[in-house]
C-alpha cells in the first residue's frame, strides 16, 4: 500500500529529507544514502508489497538494508510511506533519538533488520527466504546491500547456501557506485567481473542503471525462476547534488552552511 | 551428553514443526537419528559459521525455533558480530549447541579447547548461557530452551558429573542445585567437572573439612540468591569449571559477591589467563592445569589455613 507519489516524486523527497537529516543531525555517509535514493523509491512505491497500518503483516515483502549506514534514506522512504511520522526524521542522530546513524529496528516501524556493521543483512535474508519457502510464503525477501561491503566473506557463503537452496523468492541489490569509505572500490579490493561471480555461483544476474526507474522496475519485479536473483545497480555516489556526485569525501562529510544552502538548491530546482 | 541432547531434540521436533536443527557440517553419526526423522527440519549449512548464526537469526524471526550446532569455539567465536547484532539484538529464538565444551576434545589441540566460550557468551545481552552436568540433565534443559524466547548457548560436555537423576525437577533455568550440604565451604562447579568437586568434597570431608557442593547449571542469569546466601553462610567461597577463571563461573560469582560486600574470600579454580597449548585427554588436562579433585582440595586447604 504505497503513498500516491510516483517513485520518482518519491526519490526526490527521499534525496530532501536525506540532506536535512545529515545536516541536523551532523552525520555522515549522505554519499551512500543518495546513491540508494532512487533503488529505495522504486522498491517503496512500485515492488514491494507492504502496508504500512500492519508493518508486520505476514505477507508483506520483507526489504532488509544490509548498508545500515544509509539508513538515513530508509527512515525517509518509511516517513515518505506512512510508517512512521515525518516530524520524527528531525530526531536522526540527535541525544535520545531511536534514529540511529545505522539503521535500527528498535522502535521503527517498517524496519526488519538493524544493521551497520556490514555482511551481516544478506544472511538474515536467507534465512527469511528459506523460512519463506518451507512455510509456503508467497512473499519476496529483498536485501540491499553496497559494494564495498562485497569485501566481506560472509556475504559469499550467504551467496553460496542462496544458490545451493534455490532461494528464487531472494532478490539481493547491490548498489554499485564504485566507490568505498576511503578510495575507488577498484583501488581497494576490486570486484571485476563482478556480475561473473554472481552468476559463477549460480544466481540469475541483471544489470542496470541504478538511477533509471523504469530499468529499475523491470530488473527488481522478480521472476519465477528457482534460483536467486541479483540486480546490480549502477549508480553514482552523492547522485543528485553535483559536488558530492562521484567523491570519496562525501562518503563522511556532512553539508553544513553554504554547502547545504547549495545542496538544498540544487534539489529544489531539480 | 550430546546424544542425549539430540535425542530429546528430535522427540521435541517430531512434534513440533518450529524447531529447526542448522549443523555447520558437524555432527558425524550423531546427528543421524534427528536427520533421519526430522529430514524437512534441518539443514547442514556447510562449514560457514557466519551465514549459519544470519540464517538461524532470519528463520527465528519467521517463527522457527533454531538450533545451531558445531563444535564449541566454531558456532560463537567465528560468528560472534552475528550473534551479538542479529541473534541477540533482535532477541531472536536462535540456540547454539556447543558439544566439546572445556577440554572436552583435549587432544585436538587449541582450537577445539572451548575455554572462554561462558565468559563471551555471558556478555551478550538477552544471551542465556546454560552448562549442564549430565545427559539427563541437559535434555531438560532443551525443554527449557525450547520453551523460552530469545537466544541461548548449551554447553554440552563429554563428561558428566554422575549425579543421579531426581524424580522431578533436577535444572531449572536460572536455578543453583545444592548437591551436598556443609558448612566449611561452598564449593561451586558448572558442567561435568562437578564429578572432580565431589571427590573432592569426600577427600576434604575425610579430613574433617564439610564442603557444601552446588551446582551452576546456568551461568546466565546466575543464581544471585543462591550465591549471596552461600557467601554469608559460609566462610570460603570456590568456584571450578572447565573455563578461563575470567569472566565465566568464577567471573559471575565474584560479581554477585562483591555486589554483596560480605567479605568472603574466593578462590577462583579454572584455567588462568593463559592457551592450552598442552594436549590430552580431558582428565590429563584438567591434571595439568590444576583443576582436578586433588588441585581442588589444595587449594581449599591452603584458603582455610
Amino acid at each position: 500500500m504505497p503513498s500516491t507519489l510516483t517513485s520518482e516524486e518519491l526519490a526526490h523527497r527521499v534525496r530532501r529529507s536525506v540532506v536535512d537529516m545529515v545536516h541536523l543531525g551532523k552525520s555522515s555517509h549522505v554519499g551512500s544514502a543518495l546513491s540508494i535514493a532512487d533503488i529505495v523509491a522504486v522498491l517503496y512505491q512500485n515492488i514491494l508489497h507492504f502496508d504500512p497500518t500492519d508493518p508486520r503483516k505476514s505477507d508483506r515483502d520483507r526489504f532488509i538494508l544490509s548498508k545500515g549506514h544509509a539508513g538515513s534514506a530508509i527512515y525517509a522512504v518509511l516517513a515518505h510511506s506512512g510508517f512512521i511520522p515525518l516530524d520524527t526524521l528531525k530526531e536522526h542522530y540527535q541525544d535520545g533519538s531511536i534514529l540511529s546513524g545505522h539503521v535500527s529496528h528498535k522502535g521503527v516501524a517498517g524496519v526488519e533488520l538493524s544493521t551497520g556493521s556490514l555482511g551481516h543483512g544478506l544472511g538474515v535474508a536467507v534465512g527469511m527466504a528459506k523460512a519463506a519457502l518451507l512455510q509456503g510464503g508467497k512473499h519476496r525477501v529483498v536485501c540491499l546491500l553496497s559494494d564495498g561491503e562485497c569485501d566481506e566473506g560472509s556475504n559469499w557463503e550467504a551467496i553460496l547456501f542462496a544458490a545451493h537452496h534455490q532461494l528464487g523468492n531472494l532478490t539481493a541489490v547491490v548498489d554499485y557506485n564504485k566507490i568505498q569509505s576511503l578510495a575507488s572500490v577498484a583501488d581497494t579490493l576490486g570486484l571485476e567481473p563482478f556480475r561473473d561471480k554472481w552468476a559463477a555461483f549460480g544466481w540469475r544476474v541483471t544489470e542496470v542503471d541504478g538511477h533509471d526507474h523504469e530499468a529499475l522496475r523491470k530488473a527488481l519485479a522478480g521472476s519465477d525462476r528457482p534460483e536467486p536473483n541479483c540486480v546490480i545497480c549502477h549508480t553514482v555516489k552523492g547522485k543528485g547534488i553535483s559536488f558530492m556526485e562521484n567523491s570519496v569525501l562525501w562518503h563522511y562529510r556532512t553539508p553544513q552552511g553554504e554547502e547545504y544552502e547549495a545542496a538544498v538548491e540544487e534539489l529544489n530546482n531539480a | 551428553m550430546r546424544d542425549h541432547v539430540i535425542g530429546r531434540l528430535t522427540e521435541l521436533a517430531l512434534e513440533d514443526p518450529r524447531i529447526m536443527l542448522i549443523t555447520g557440517d558437524l555432527g558425524f553419526g550423531v546427528l543421524d537419528l534427528y536427520r533421519e526423522k526430522c529430514a524437512s527440519q534441518f539443514i547442514n549449512a556447510g562449514v560457514a559459521e557466519q551465514n549459519m548464526t544470519a540464517m538461524a537469526t532470519g528463520m527465528a524471526m519467521e517463527g522457527f525455533i533454531v538450533f545451531t550446532y558445531s563444535i564449541a569455539n566454531f558456532p560463537i567465536l567465528r560468528c560472534l558480530e552475528q550473534l551479538r547484532n542479529d541473534a541477540c539484538y533482535h532477541d531472536a529464538n536462535v540456540n547454539v549447541l556447543a558439544v566439546g565444551g572445556g577440554f572436552s576434545y583435549g587432544a585436538l589441540g587449541m582450537s577445539h579447547h572451548a575455554t572462554e566460550d561462558l565468559s563471551i557468551m555471558r556478555a551478550l545481552p538477552n544471551m542465556k548461557v546454560v552448562v549442564p552436568s549430565d545427559p539427563w540433565q541437559a535434555a531438560i534443559a532443551i525443554d527449557s530452551l525450547v520453551d523460552s524466547p530469545g537466544p541461548s548457548y548449551l554447553r554440552i560436555d563429554k563428561s558428566s558429573a554422575g549425579f543421579e537423576k531426581p524424580s522431578e525437577g533436577g535444572f531449572d533455568l536460572g536455578k543453583g542445585r545444592w548437591i551436598r550440604r556443609g558448612q566449611d565451604v561452598a564449593i561451586i562447579g558448572s558442567g561435568g567437572i562437578l564429578a572432580e568437586c565431589v571427590v573432592a568434597a569426600n577427600i576434604l570431608a575425610e579430613n574433617d573439612v564439610a564442603a557444601g557442593v552446588l551446582e551452576m547449571a546456568t551461568i546466565k542469569p546466575i543464581d544471585e540468591d543462591a550465591v549471596r546466601a552461600a557467601a554469608l553462610q559460609f566462610p570460603l567461597i570456590v568456584t571450578v569449571e572447565e573455563h578461563s577463571i575470567i569472566g565465566g563461573l568464577g567471573g559471575a560469582v565474584a560479581e554477585v559477591m562483591a555486589q554483596e560486600g560480605c567479605g568472603t574470600p574466593l578462590v577462583r579454580i579454572g584455567l588462568g589467563d593463559i592457551y592450552s597449548s598442552v594436549v590430552g585427554s580431558q582428565q590429563y588436562l584438567r591434571n595439568r592445569y590444576g583443576m582436578d579433585a586433588a588441585a581442588i582440595v589444595g587449594r581449599v586447604q591452603d584458603a582455610l589455613a
